[in-house]
């Protein structure tokens, strides 16, 4: 089962799916057999050598791993502090971090004789990544978009119409992450026979936040591997934009057990933390339990969710994976809050700085560092996981900016 | 012996299935469910569910979900739903109720405090969607120190093996969901339950009582031939939506006859 040794960071979660006393398995029955089945389809691939061969080589010539490691030396210029390293996702294929959590969950539903692959997007990347999967391995494909989403993220829901997928637009609660991913767990209810839900980010249910955790973590293991070629050495800060977690946690979790690295989280503070429109789920919420998983929620006082807010689609859910929630209780890692207009100032700025446009959701983690870059010494070193790339995002942002496309 | 207990025992007896049917407080507003309780009682509900709101109900169907945000924007809230059944229980003191919805509501409320609340209103039984028994120990004990039946959900994908854990713990009777997908959408025919319901029965003395998908008065009768009880939900939900209460309780009525129709075999 778990070699779970209490006196490592990397060793969570237990036998009942839960980082410390986050995660679990809170689903109706009529789900729970299929989580366990998947549970044990996961076991098993872990410690299968082929899974591991298979996953490599599409990783490799698919995707088009390693990602480069890239120092971003005019920003780090412009910043007059700390050195910066971008761990460059967004040079994937599909232009994120969220195909190396697709590839290996399409492998495994393979494995598991599924033919029918469904999902739920918020920024629609992990909606691509999906499709892209499926239009790959030839499997039909769903997935569900909150309305909101389907409006603001145009070009990422013709994406996956090009590539064969149904896009199923929801329209429930303010029509995004959430409600989209309530859709798609009654899908799968409903589907069980045939279907695989392939969840974009390390929450919901156990084993979904260690699986997709472990997809994931090849972020952070190849970028440690290249800074000790370029540097020498670990860096001194590891930073990433958290919506639900993923792509954070997949450049964390082999630091957890290096203490001299400091590492960050960054929230979407939305209009601002008291505004009450901001996805700051672990800074402004409280634990609860949505969508399988005991967790940091935005809820009110009566236990009823509420909906997030944020510029970007990404990081705009009222939760967040149960590892940080975790990570976040022990104080292992800090989580930050960055406001809408402060990433679209770093958006532009890395942009005009480094010829990377950024995604939304990493121009959080960028702002970050905008603020804390100054004041570290120049042989100080940053590492930031540049989740993705901006292109889905020139139309939000040009709005914002008062430019009509 | 506790309400939901003597009902069964009762049902046993004349020898016929008990009617379940739904409220979802506060749909549209809390008179509404207070008349429509009151009234089902009198037209021949055995016991009634009332659905607790909750913004993100992943194993309701649209009809459910809708009502539940209905009943949310009404200011319904965990508090104010034990207020009803305090309410319905000053005129009533026999038709044993039972909560349904989903756990954050109650942690957000506490566990504890829950319980106690709950049973002092006049609750019989809770059903937690989202607490399958392995992460039930948050609540098992509470719920007996205060006579709270847990009934637990078990679905045709249950496999033997698993229906035994379920059933540890389970008291009242057991919601046998008779199709794999979300309130409301199908229904089970009468092979499906002469298959699924005598596998139950082998594992459990408890009552079993099938919902998700009943809607008419055969589809009840089909049920109650199998089971002991049919819960009714969605389609009195559409009712209300479409007509009125009054047009709720004629179907409580017409469900009840229907039942009633059906004579089983002393068990
Ligand atoms: C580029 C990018 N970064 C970050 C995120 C946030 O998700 P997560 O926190 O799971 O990495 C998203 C989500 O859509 C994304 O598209």
């Amino acid at each position: 089962m778990n070699d779970h040794t209490p006196n490592s960071l990397r060793a969570w979660p237990d036998a009942r799916g839960r980082f410390g006393e986050f995660g679990g398995r809170y689903v109706a029955e009529t789900l729970m057999p299929l989580i366990l089945e998947l549970e044990s389809a996961y076991r098993a691939s872990k410690s299968d050598p082929e899974f591991q061969k298979e996953l490599d080589y599409y990783l490799t010539h698919y995707v088009g791993r390693p990602s480069p490691l890239w120092h971003a030396q005019r920003l780090s210029a412009h910043l007059g502090g700390a050195k910066i390293y971008f761990k460059r996702e967004e040079l994937n294929h599909t232009g994120a971090h969220k195909i190396n959590n697709c590839v290996g969950q399409i492998l495994l539903a393979r494995r598991m004789g599924k033919t029918r692959i469904i999902a739920e997007t918020g920024a629609g990347q992990h909606g691509v990544a999906t499709a892209t999967v499926c239009a790959l391995f030839g499997l039909p494909c769903t997935v569900y978009m909150g309305a909101t989403d389907v409006e603001r993220q145009q070009p990422n829901v013709f994406r996956m119409k090009l590539l064969g997928a149904e896009v199923v637009p929801v329209k429930s609660g303010a029509g995004t992450l959430k409600d989209a991913m309530n859709d798609a767990l009654r899908d799968w209810v409903a589907n069980v026979h045939d279907t695989f839900y392939i969840i974009g980010t390390a929450a919901g249910p156990h084993p979904y936040p260690e699986l997709v955790r472990d997809f994931q973590t090849i972020i952070g293991t190849e970028a440690r591997e290249q800074l000790m070629q370029a540097e020498g050495r670990l860096p001194d800060i590891a930073i990433a934009s958290v919506g639900g977690g993923s792509n954070a946690i997949g450049l964390f979790h082999t630091f957890l057990d290096e203490p001299n690295v400091r590492l960050i989280g960054v929230e979407a503070a939305g209009k601002g933390m008291h505004s009450h429109e901001h996805a700051a789920s672990l800074n402004m919420g409280r634990p609860g339990v949505l969508h399988g998983n005991r967790t940091y929620l935005l809820q009110d006082d009566d236990g009823q969710i509420q909906e997030a807010h944020s510029i970007s689609a990404g990081l705009d859910y009222p939760g967040i994976g149960p590892e940080h929630s975790w990570l976040h209780d022990i104080k292992r890692v800090e989580y930050v809050g960055i406001t809408d207009s402060e990433a679209l100032e770093a958006f532009q700025l890395c942009a005009r700085t480094e010829g990377i446009i950024p995604a939304l959701e990493c121009a959080h983690a960028l702002a970050h560092i905008s603020k804390i870059a100054p004041e570290m010494g120049k042989e100080q070193i940053i590492l930031l996981n540049l989740s993705g790339r901006g292109d889905k995002d020139i139309f939000t942002v040009a709005k914002h900016l008062g430019t009509s496309l | 012996m506790s309400r939901i207990a003597g009902v069964f025992a009762g049902l046993r007896k004349e020898g016929r299935g008990a009617l379940i049917p739904f409220v979802e407080a506060f749909d549209p507003d809390r008179a509404t469910s207070l008349a429509l309780l009151q009234g089902m009682a009198a037209n021949g509900a055995d016991i009634i569910e009332i659905g607790m709101p909750f913004t993100d109900p992943m194993a309701d169907g649209p009809t459910i979900q809708a009502a539940g945000l209905r009943g949310l924007k009404a200011g319904a809230t965990l508090r104010g739903v034990l207020g009803l059944v305090r309410e319905f229980r000053a005129t009533d003191s026999h038709t044993p109720l039972v909560l349904m919805g989903y756990l954050n509501p109650i942690l957000s409320y506490g566990v504890p405090q829950f319980c106690v609340d709950a049973a002092q209103a006049g609750v019989d039984g809770l059903i937690i969607v989202d607490l399958p028994p392995e992460e039930a120990d948050l609540i098992l004990d509470d719920a007996k120190a205060n006579a709270l039946d847990i009934i637990r959900l078990i679905a045709p994908t249950t496999s033997d093996a698993r229906l035994k854990q379920v059933l540890e713990g389970s008291s009242g009777f057991v919601y046998y969901v008779s199709i794999t997908g979300i309130t409301g959408t199908r229904t089970a025919s009468a092979a499906d339950l002469a298959r699924d319901i005598p596998r139950l029965r082998a594992a459990t003395d408890l009552p079993i009582a099938v919902g998700f998908g009943v809607r008419t008065p055969e589809q009840a009768a089909t049920v109650v031939a199998h089971a002991d009880a049919a819960i009714v939900a969605s389609a009195l939900i559409d009712t209300l939506c479409k007509e009125s209460k009054e047009a709720v309780l004629r179907d409580v009525r017409a469900l009840a006859d229907g039942v009633r129709g059906v004579r089983k075999q002393a068990a």
